[in-house]
């Protein structure tokens, strides 16, 4: 593997593994299938595909801060404002 | 003016973990507990941090009253944005009693010593539920106040604010110095990722205690008993209509 890719792909598993610690279904769930994500592409050589898989990753971290932030914004509205007629 | 803004941030049980009350029913269970910032506070920083953006303020200051442990809290506050931190160390029974009046003291010190423009704090934490602590403290600088902020502007020295409040969206204008009061709807916040946790921790924390403020946290207030709600009681079936009015009438209810 190239060496800036290779530091890209660790970032973004750090990155995803940070956040997977609030997911509703279990740090531990998360990590195990984050892991076997991140193996079945593991023999990936060519930089123009690694880099898609980057950019999936990065686009499942945002998809992964929108899930959170509406999770929390549902149970907050739910829990301090009426509910709309 | 200083361009200052002091953002208050609170350590609360996450709003996702189920509470239990301690079987001594002193209160609730929060050791080994998940432990996170209060929502509504989030979206106070987020504000402070959207200002300082637009270049409207020049400095964002995180405060967190309690144990060592807040200061995870602040760390939070600085991963979204915020320049510096204050942590307010009150542990022990201390931190047991301390409320919105303390706090607010704390907070109205603390306005003064750093000369701040604006304190923005979320309009209450979801463990007291006082919506009280913006308020207090407003009036112990009597500086105007905007609280159930949904939207936020400044305009010269003065801030424009929509407050949501019950019978729809009331627009107010104040003058500046104010305290600001943050609702549901007044922004999204930003998630600290991890390379923004990592950027935070150059920033510095200073750790006061409420004495050095001149502050006493004694509480005027005691707290007897803290029990669950009662159990919802499970449900009857009736054959008819009739049988129906006459449990309603049986159970007082018609």
């Amino acid at each position: 593997m190239a060496n800036p890719l290779k530091t890209e792909v660790i970032r973004l598993y750090k990155n995803l593994l940070y956040l997977g610690r609030e997911y509703p279904q279990g740090a531990a769930y998360f990590k195990q299938r984050l892991k076997s994500a991140f193996m079945k592409n593991k023999d990936v050589t060519d930089p123009e595909k690694i880099k898609q898989l980057v950019a999936r990753g990065d686009h499942v971290i945002k998809e992964l801060e929108a899930l959170y932030f509406l999770r929390k914004y549902r149970a907050m509205k739910k829990r301090y404002y009426e509910p709309e007629k | 003016m200083s361009g200052r803004v002091l953002v208050g941030v609170k350590r609360v049980i996450d709003y996702a973990v189920k509470i239990r009350v301690k079987p001594d029913n002193t209160g609730v269970v929060t050791d080994g507990v998940k432990h996170s910032m209060n929502p509504f506070c989030e979206i106070a920083v987020e504000e402070a941090v959207k200002l300082k953006e637009k270049k409207l303020i020049k400095e964002v200051v995180a405060v967190s009253c309690g144990p060592q442990q807040s200061q995870e809290t602040i760390r939070t506050a600085l991963a979204m944005g915020a320049d510096r931190g204050i942590h307010v160390d009150v542990s022990g029974k201390d931190y047991e009693n301390l409320g919105p009046l303390q706090v607010s003291k704390i907070l109205a010190a603390l306005a003064k010593q750093e000369d701040a423009q604006l304190i923005l704090l979320g309009k209450q934490a979801i463990d007291d539920d006082c919506n009280q602590t913006g308020q207090m403290t407003a009036a112990l600088l009597d500086w105007p106040q905007g609280t159930f902020a949904s939207e936020v502007s400044l305009e010269g020295d003065k801030i424009n604010l929509v407050r949501e409040i019950d019978g729809g969206l009331e627009h107010i204008k104040i003058n500046t110095p104010a305290v600001i009061t943050a609702d549901l709807r007044l922004n999204t916040p930003r998630y600290a990722t991890l390379p923004n946790i990592m950027k935070a921790k150059k920033k510095k924390i200073a750790t006061v205690k409420p004495a050095d403020l001149g502050v006493d946290v004694t509480s005027r207030l005691e707290v007897l008993k803290v029990e669950e709600p009662p159990q919802r009681q499970a449900g009857m079936k009736v054959e008819t209509v009739e049988d129906l009015v006459v449990k309603l009438k049986e159970a007082g209810r018609v």
